[in-house]
């Protein structure tokens, strides 16, 4: 999709064909040939280990959708019958559950990895927008499947999650009457769930699509963070990132099938396992570890309206995230001061989740001795979450001195990641380029 | 630089110190028990599964429910009478229908159900039917146990933090005086493994009150465990084959990363990388 395709076809068919639709030409140019910096480590190999948790979602997905009852009075058991009775349904529900949390992980890596290299940097930024948009649409698409085995956290969940609404001025029981679908979570929301879980699925690929060509028209970015300047800086995608990404996917798959086969249980809540009560509340009620960080951002502040519109700002920062970091520097390789606060910043996202999992008033171990509660903690990590992206990222652009930079990609390659020696002839240091 | 590094790594420790503690709450951590099913090779044990469940059948079945079993879940691949002696020769049975230990289970039962002129009745069980409940509805449930409604079997290893070392202590936990503090009431009973430690159910178990088929004397260790080992079956009834078969997947994946990183490896070496 950038620069000119090099396909041929070969075949009097493929020629016929693409005269007159290029779908191989286009698979060609963006798979097979597409020039990829030749530098990318294993953190740029979540993208396709996150297709293929896509895929494996939407797979089992409509299998589980073959046996599964969206109604409140046999949703319960019609989950215990895929476990028991159905043929090999305990393997495909279990590979659906886990894979909702393996995608999470996966997509947090390539969260983590995108800001720690400036991927959101130009000319990247409507990449990484839709990629903050798939992030919201899974989270969306989680929660509403975690409502449909119709346990304990499912329907406890759901009202925790829809009573948010309801925090807002005027229009906030309307609203809130409005996704339930009646006057409490009852069999109408839980069919308009089953409905939207199995939709977004499918909205999720589409902007996938969109995520991909957004890719393919700049081209990768690279862990030094400098733009392609000549082909001696690129790798034909296929062989070479074909095989180092299909090694990456595998390794993932066994830590995924590790779950899936000797602990399919661990990453849910046992409570989950009893059947949804309206009339009695579980001790705690706690979203799955994905949702944690967001669950402590919200009770972080003491209103409940404040504290739903944080917990949204928490996502609405990453939208803007491109224009608030002032840095010429992409990479943080080369930002000394930067690469501290992005490890705070992992610590702290680490640090809310912990902080969700726990009731607001235990005291946190260690630190509980000078009176540190999870509320506490939760507020100072949440203070943090933000004044990264409002602060820190945009004043650091002025402040930061950002240390030398090798001159192109095939030069960290040859010659490592320091400059090229004068007299090495591979080029003198250049002057602080622009959006590197 | 040094300091911080070390703060994170205690911050790291810390973590994984008090992971476990999460969701604790206020109630005794139970005792750990060696089952044989734990562990990527562990399997139930069949005399164990098949003298818990006549502890259900005796005991728990007058109150709890296993609402999600059928009688023929018993004889399927991983159940405890999947293989069963029949005048003196171990056979197993394909279909659990055939199996005449099953029948025989159902048989002892009565369900209702509708005849050929619409009348109500009640017949002998066969194996496709599910497990009765005890009572007719909850309402009645709760009016025989002073309000508390006893929680179906099907799968509560699976629905309890800490499973089967929960269940096993739970059902054990009765011999202790309580706390001064603490106010049971009339009806109530003192179990520090219970969350709030206070707990509707009356002790159920005694030394010798179920005669094991297979000779064990009935201890009340031994019929918690034996009942717990049945429960376990209960909720997670295709473990065996999930292990059986994640141990092949393991090795085709292992095999696979293998031979992707040396392709790799190959590739590569074309280019200075």
């Amino acid at each position: 999709m950038s620069g000119n395709s090099t396909y041929e076809p070969k075949t009097p068919f493929t020629r016929w064909l693409d005269a007159r639709l290029p779908i191989v030409r286009l698979g060609w140019d963006s798979f097979v040939d597409f020039p990829t910096p030749r530098n990318l480590n294993y953190w740029y190999t979540f993208g396709g280990i996150l297709s293929v948790c896509l895929m494996v979602q939407i797979i089992t997905g409509i299998v589980l959708a073959m046996h599964y009852v969206p109604n409140i009075d046999y949703a319960f058991a019609s989950v215990q019958r895929i476990d028991r009775d159905v043929n090999y349904g305990w393997l495909i529900r279990s590979i659906h559950a886990v894979g909702a949390s393996m995608f999470f992980l996966a997509v947090y890596m390539h969260i983590f990895r995108g800001l720690y290299y400036g991927s959101y940097k130009a000319p990247r930024e409507i990449l990484w927008i839709l990629g903050v948009v798939i992030y919201l649409l899974m989270m969306a698409a989680a929660f509403l499947g975690y409502v449909l085995p119709w346990g304990q956290m499912s329907f406890w969940g759901a009202m925790v999650i829809t009573n948010l609404f309801g925090a807002l001025p005027l229009i906030g029981e309307p609203v809130t009457q409005w996704l339930w679908g009646g006057f409490t979570v009852g069999n109408e929301t839980l069919n308009r769930f089953f409905s939207l879980h199995y939709l977004i699925p499918f909205l999720i690929a589409g902007v996938v699509v969109l995520h991909i060509w957004a890719l393919h028209v700049p081209g990768n970015n690279n862990p030094t963070g400098i733009s392609v300047k000549t082909s001696a800086d690129t790798l034909p995608f296929h062989p070479y990132y074909t095989v180092k990404d299909g090694f990456a996917i595998v390794v993932f798959l066994l830590i995924f099938a590790g779950f899936v086969f000797y602990a399919p249980d661990v990453l849910g809540h046992a409570d989950n396992y009893i059947e949804a009560n309206p009339l009695v509340t579980p001790a705690m009620i706690v979203p799955e570890w994905y949702l944690l960080p967001f669950y402590a951002i919200l009770r972080a502040v003491p209103d409940k309206l404040g504290g739903v519109i944080l917990m949204f700002a928490a996502i609405g920062v990453l939208f803007v995230l491109p224009w608030l970091d002032t840095s010429k520097v992409r990479s943080m390789r080369y930002r000394p001061m930067a690469r501290w606060f992005f490890g705070f910043f992992v610590v702290s996202c680490l640090g809310l989740g912990w902080a969700g999992a726990e009731l607001p008033d235990t005291l946190v171990p260690v630190l509980g001795a000078i009176g540190v509660d999870f509320l506490l903690l939760g507020r100072v990590l949440t203070i943090y979450y933000f004044a990264y992206f409002l602060v820190i990222l945009p004043v650091l652009g002025f402040v930061e001195k950002p240390t030398p930079r090798p001159a192109s990609i095939e030069e960290s390659v040859l010659y490592g990641d320091k400059p090229a020696k004068s007299g090495s002839g591979a080029g003198a240091v250049p002057a602080a380029q622009p959006a590197e | 630089m040094n300091k911080l590094s070390k703060l994170l790594a205690v911050a790291a420790v810390t973590v994984m110190v008090a992971a476990p503690a999460i969701g604790a709450g206020y109630y005794r951590s139970p005792e750990p028990y060696d089952w044989s099913f734990e562990g990527p090779f562990g399997e139930y044990d069949r005399q164990a599964v098949q003298r818990g469940f006549q502890v259900y059948q005796q005991v728990c079945s007058a109150c709890h429910g296993l609402k999600h079993l059928a009688f023929r879940h018993l004889g399927q691949e991983g159940g405890p009478f999947e293989t069963v002696m029949v005048d003196g020769v171990e056979q197993s049975y394909a279909n659990p229908n055939d199996n005449p230990v099953i029948a025989a289970i159902a048989a002892e039962y009565l369900i209702s159900d509708i005849d050929d002129i619409g009348e109500t009745i009640e017949r002998p069980g066969r194996p496709s039917d599910m497990f009765p409940y005890p009572f007719a509805n909850e309402a009645q449930a709760r009016a025989a146990n002073g309000g508390a409604y006893p929680p179906d079997l099907s799968i509560i290893v699976r629905a309890r933090h800490y499973g089967a070392d929960y269940i096993r202590s739970l059902l054990m936990g009765y011999d202790e005086e309580p706390p001064a503090d603490l106010d049971i009431r009339a009806g109530s009973y003192y179990n520090p493994y219970m969350p709030g430690m206070v707990i509707a159910m009356a002790p159920q178990l005694w030394d010798g009150m179920v005669e094991y088929a297979d000779g064990t004397e009935a201890t009340t260790e031994q019929m918690a465990t034996d009942v717990t080992h049945f429960l376990a079956w209960a909720s997670n009834p295709h473990m065996e084959a999930r292990k059986r078969m994640g141990l092949m997947v393991m090795i085709y994946l292992f095999g696979l990363a293998v031979l992707l990183y040396a392709s790799y490896r190959k590739v590569w070496s074309r280019v200075k990388h």
